[in-house]
């Protein structure tokens, strides 16, 4: 027998990987994409008319305004969330991980259905309102109980990647900031925030970006006259069954959010964080 | 809380011009709630453009005294004053002190030039004399033309050099330095120990040093603060240091010596040691007014001559027989070590090569006189 090791290629190792792609990814997609040009005849007018129906870009910018709500909110409690995760004992950081968790773990419904409990006209949340003399303040089927519960579920897309940034950011740099004249506020804003921004541009990006695609929340929570996105493309597609335009609409929020991506990378979000984008993006239809 | 206002002001800094800070410790405690407090009664005071450096074993208390006075930590007890105003609740960054840690602490997302720049923002110094100190400034760590790198793109004395400048581009009335060399191999720190000392002579502020490398403590300072257990067990220059030591603790952490241990013995014209007696030069006898139980007898290594013979020794030297346990060559000198005494004591002597050769297992005499010897407390 020969001593001589066989070199086999390695790439053959990505086969599944690649033909698994190929089979649920790039062959709808391709096809998705061509229907909305074939659709009726050779014609981009699935495209432009997305511009002219009146709806899509009602819905559009109202979907952009959510995810962009959801997203600031996120970041606002994230922020010192992740970074009392970076100061506290190792077990008081796994009872924090839990708990921003805890939405991950619960089924849809079952998360859906409480916020619905939680927000309807007379629940809890109302109750309190007009405890404090506020009587008309409505959260269910509105744009703000879909904000809220949308926030929930987003959290932990934006204090994952923040408390790693975060926990590895030398803390000396802060006390030689303070040694070379900082207030703790400055030394906060000139060295603290820039370290953090890898962190927070993947935790923006994620979660914008996800959020752009919420489908089950808005529809339970939400009112039918102010959908988003995603319930205009299941409209068109299980009920007006016009796949072009579905298709066309489909491509043009994909489009946005390749570039969003590609922006925030160019920003100095990481390839990392559009790794866990990717890999969030099935996660995040619901 | 409410943060004082007052900020301390530099005694008119500009370079050339002895112009440091006096910092004042008064009675000095921090306690972190260990067995020991960390540090334990301090009072020191450092005078202005002095070099003081701390030295001491791992953990006797160095940082945290350092801490204490940039006000990194707040005091147990005590009191410091920089400039006779007492700043124990003063925050760090009014007390403009300039300050070197061991791991460079560069800001990784700034340039070269806009770490150093840093504290003259913070100053709100207009930009045209930012861009000129900094210049300056990097020149005098000869680092001129790396303006736009960034700390990564730099070797660790490249950086440690960017941050000495940060550190002196503001004219802080006082630098703190903690182990600022630590990291770093061999023939770079002789070169920044060079550099350090050239700023502290150009800039003319009191410098506070942190080191536990006693060698490089007697390049640097005017004058040393011995730590240990969180006390200072003796100040003083260098020299002083060295040919004076106080304790044993002192005249074992620097530089070699033969050390004699004394039982209960009173001081009297002469000390008994495993049956040789000794004379005694008052001079020598350190603060202590009589020998207690525990003193020991300290003479250096270059201080002790070898005899072949007892008749060899001269009259009022005191001597103790040795029997040489090995030779080190060390160039222009021998080391012998030896073993003394009946009980083999171990010690040493330096021995010119012009006087004779030794080998391992020579039967010699040893011996000193009274003024060359020190006796110390335990
Ligand atoms: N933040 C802290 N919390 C609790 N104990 C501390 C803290 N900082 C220092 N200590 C303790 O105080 C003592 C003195 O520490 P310090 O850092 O001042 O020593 P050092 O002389 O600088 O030592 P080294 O040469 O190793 O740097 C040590 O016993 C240390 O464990
Ligand atoms: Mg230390």
């Amino acid at each position: 027998m020969s001593s001589n090791k066989i070199r086999w290629p390695s790439w053959p190792l990505l086969v599944p990987a690649l033909a698994l792609l190929a089979g649920i990814l790039l062959v709808p997609l391709a096809d998705t994409l061509i229907r909305s040009v074939s659709t009726p005849g050779w014609t981009l007018s699935n495209y432009s008319n997305l511009f002219t129906d009146g709806v899509t870009l009602t819905v559009l910018w109202r979907t952009a305004v959510t995810a962009a709500t959801v997203t600031a909110a996120a970041l606002l409690i994230g922020y010192p969330y992740a970074y009392l995760m970076t100061r506290v004992s190792p077990r008081a950081r796994g009872i924090l991980l839990v708990i921003v968790l805890i939405p991950f773990w619960t089924s849809v419904m079952a998360r859906n259905f409480a916020w619905i409990i939680i927000l309807q006209d007379g629940g809890p949340v109302q109750s309190l309102f007009e405890f404090f003399g506020a009587d008309d303040v409505v959260f269910y089927g509105t744009t703000v109980g879909v904000t809220i519960a949308m926030t929930q579920v987003m959290l932990p897309f934006m204090v994952l990647p923040l408390f790693s940034t975060l926990g590895a950011i030398d803390r000396r740099l802060l006390l030689a900031a303070r040694g070379l004249g900082s207030s703790p506020t400055a030394a906060f804003w000139k060295v603290y925030w820039p370290l953090s921004r890898s962190g927070v541009m993947a935790g923006v990006i994620l979660v914008f970006t996800l959020s752009l695609g919420f489908y089950v929340t808005p529809a339970l929570l939400g009112s039918p006259q102010e959908s988003l996105v995603a319930q205009l493309l299941a409209q068109r597609t299980t009920l007006l069954l016009d796949f072009a335009a579905a298709g066309a609409l489909g491509i043009l929020v994909l489009v946005v959010t390749l570039v969003l991506v590609a922006w925030a990378n160019r920003m100095g979000g990481t390839m990392s964080a559009i790794g866990v984008v990717a890999a969030g993006r099935t996660e995040g239809r619901r | 809380m409410t943060t004082p206002s007052t900020t301390v002001k530099a005694t008119g800094s500009s370079p050339g011009t002895p112009s440091g800070t006096e910092i004042r410790l008064d009675r000095v405690t921090k306690d972190f709630g260990l067995a020991a407090p960390a540090v334990d009664d301090i009072s020191l005071t450092i005078r202005p453009g002095e070099f003081m450096t701390f030295l001491g074993p791992s953990g006797s208390g160095k940082t945290t005294t350092l801490n204490l006075i940039a006000g990194f930590e707040t005091l147990t007890a005590g009191t410091i004053a920089l400039n006779g105003t007492d700043v124990s609740d003063v925050p760090p960054h009014r007390r403009n002190l300039g300050m070197l840690f061991q791991n460079y602490a560069l800001f990784p997302h700034l340039t070269v030039a806009q770490n150093v720049a840093y504290p003259l923002r913070e100053r709100k110094v207009p930009k045209r004399e930012i861009a000129r100190k900094v210049a300056e400034v990097l020149e005098l760590v000869q680092l001129t033309g790396r303006d736009d790198n960034h700390p990564s793109q730099l070797s660790g004395g490249q950086q440690q050099r960017v941050a000495l400048a940060r550190a002196i581009v503001f004219e802080p009335s006082a630098l703190l330095l903690d182990e600022p060399l630590g990291a770093l191999d061999r023939n770079l720190r002789s070169a920044l120990q060079a550099e350090i000392r050239r700023i502290h002579r150009e800039v003319g502020s009191t410098f506070v040093f942190v080191t536990h490398d006693q060698e490089e403590a007697m390049n640097l300072s005017d004058r040393i603060a011995l730590f240990n257990n969180g006390r200072i067990e003796q100040i003083g220059t260098p020299q002083q240091l060295y040919a004076e030591p106080e304790t044993l603790f002192t005249a074992r952490f620097l530089g070699d010596s033969n050390v004699f241990e004394l039982g209960q013995a009173a001081l009297g014209r002469s000390i008994v040691w495993d049956g040789e007696s000794w004379g005694v030069d008052p001079a020598t006898v350190a603060a202590h007014p009589g020998v207690r139980a525990g003193s020991a007898i300290v003479v250096r290594p270059e201080d002790v001559e070898v005899a072949a013979r007892r008749d060899e020794v001269p009259p009022g030297a005191n001597a103790v027989r040795a029997v040489v346990r090995d030779v080190e060559y060390m160039g222009s000198y021998r080391t012998l070590l030896l073993a003394m005494g009946r009980r083999g004591l171990p010690g040493r002597t330096r021995v010119s090569p012009l006087r004779g050769d030794y080998a391992i297992g020579d039967e010699i005499v040893a011996w000193w006189r009274p003024g060359a010897q020190r006796i110390v407390a335990a």
